[in-house]
């Protein structure tokens, strides 16, 4: 390594935000397309609790994995990447960072206007952001829903040029955001 | 005494008498007239826990028929009656869904009624009032605690809160009994604006 300010990989922690969210975003995206027009039943309250709770945990991870990325800058790219490429890379990452702060805010936004507090783990009620109305609860559904299909259309573009530059740039750009692994050497 | 046995009687003094006797009569038979709800200023409110969530509503149609004199507090009475369909919480799938049978069944049981019995006055503005609480065509025996701050111009505002298991009522039958997802427990908050109450 001979630049000590851009290592060559992310910080464990770094990889283990990234891979954690992950997982997690993975299951409220999927609880949320399988609850939301599922029959009023006891059983969809606790999934609606629970795909709540689940963003609730985005966002505070997101909050640590941000400020711990604003501290810790991300390994350079390899030289070999064109300049669209690159600039699609800082694009699409940024995106990605500002959606995962966004979207959990505009389903505790999109609860409050539907007059359901939000309880964090059923344990810590978190305050209304705005007043229960009708019309701007059905407007921040559709904004919640919009930016979460956004969300996954970038991590597929993200997770496809991952495994492009893995399986065809044979370079180290997924190894170094892997756990466990040593990345190739350069 | 009876006031209708002296006025038979003939001369000044006995219809004086007479008058002095029904008087007062007039007065204990008006003692407790009927006060009129202001239903605009006033609610009636539950608050029920989902997955801890606070969930409230209303009912937005009821009536009141309350008889109360704060100088005879214990001869009170009222009959108050819930129209259950008027229910309101601003989520109309669950307002639909809680119209249906495993839960108020408003069709066959349109009205939830309080019935009391007794009303015991507890020092200052405090009262407690005993009834018969109808919900879904089961009753219970219920005290609801109140308090009953007079106003100018005999109006009064009644205010109280208590708290009803749903279960008792059968609110909630089949997979909505369980109770993790919806808490047994419902408070309802009520807030009745009177006129035309009798004072002391």
């Amino acid at each position: 390594m001979s630049d000590t300010s851009r290592p060559s990989r992310y910080t464990r922690t770094a990889i283990s935000l990234h891979w954690i969210i992950a997982l997690i975003i993975l299951a409220g995206f999927s609880l949320g397309l399988y609850m939301h027009d599922l029959p009023l039943s006891p059983q969809k309250l606790k999934y609606y609790s629970w795909h709540k709770w689940i963003g609730i945990t985005i966002f505070l991870l997101a909050v640590l994995r941000v400020a711990w990325r604003l501290a810790h800058p991300a390994p350079a790219l390899p030289a070999t990447m064109s300049l669209w490429q690159r600039k699609a890379a800082v694009v699409s990452h940024g995106l990605l960072y500002v959606l995962i702060l966004v979207i959990p805010i505009t389903g505790w936004l999109y609860s409050s206007a539907s007059g359901v507090k939000v309880v964090y783990l059923g344990l810590v009620p978190l305050p209304d952001l705005v007043s229960a109305n009708k019309p701007l609860a059905a407007a921040l559904k559709l904004v919640h829903k919009t930016l979460n299909f956004t969300l996954a259309a970038i991590v597929v573009m993200h997770a496809a040029a991952a495994l492009k530059h893995h399986l065809i740039d044979r370079d180290d750009v997924l190894v170094r955001m892997l756990p466990f692994v040593k990345s190739r050497s350069r | 005494m009876n006031p209708y046995d002296r006025t038979t009687m003939t001369g000044k003094g006995a219809l004086l008498r007479s008058c002095l006797t029904l008087f007062p009569a007039l007065l204990i038979a008006h003692s407790a007239p009927a006060a009129q709800l202001v239903p605009e200023k006033s609610e009636i409110r539950f608050v029920a826990k989902q997955m801890n969530v606070p969930v409230d509503g209303v009912f937005k149609k009821f009536k009141a028929d309350i008889n109360f004199n704060g100088g005879a507090p214990e001869t009170g009475k009222a009959q108050l009656t819930a129209d259950v369909a008027s229910f309101d919480m601003g989520l109309p799938d669950v307002e639909a869904e809680v119209k249906r049978p495993a839960w108020f069944d408003s069709a066959k049981f349109p009205a939830a009624t309080f019935v009391s019995n007794g009303v015991k006055a507890l020092g200052g503005n405090k009262y407690e009032v005993a009834g018969k609480l109808t919900i879904k065509g089961i009753s219970r025996d219920i005290t609801v605690p109140f308090t009953l701050t007079p106003q100018s111009g005999g109006n009064g505002l009644a205010e109280g809160a208590f708290t009803i298991k749903r279960l008792d009522y059968r609110i909630g039958e089949g997979t909505w009994s369980d109770t993790d997802t919806v808490a047994n427990e419902v408070q309802v908050r009520f807030k009745l604006q009177l006129t035309g109450l009798a004072t002391k």
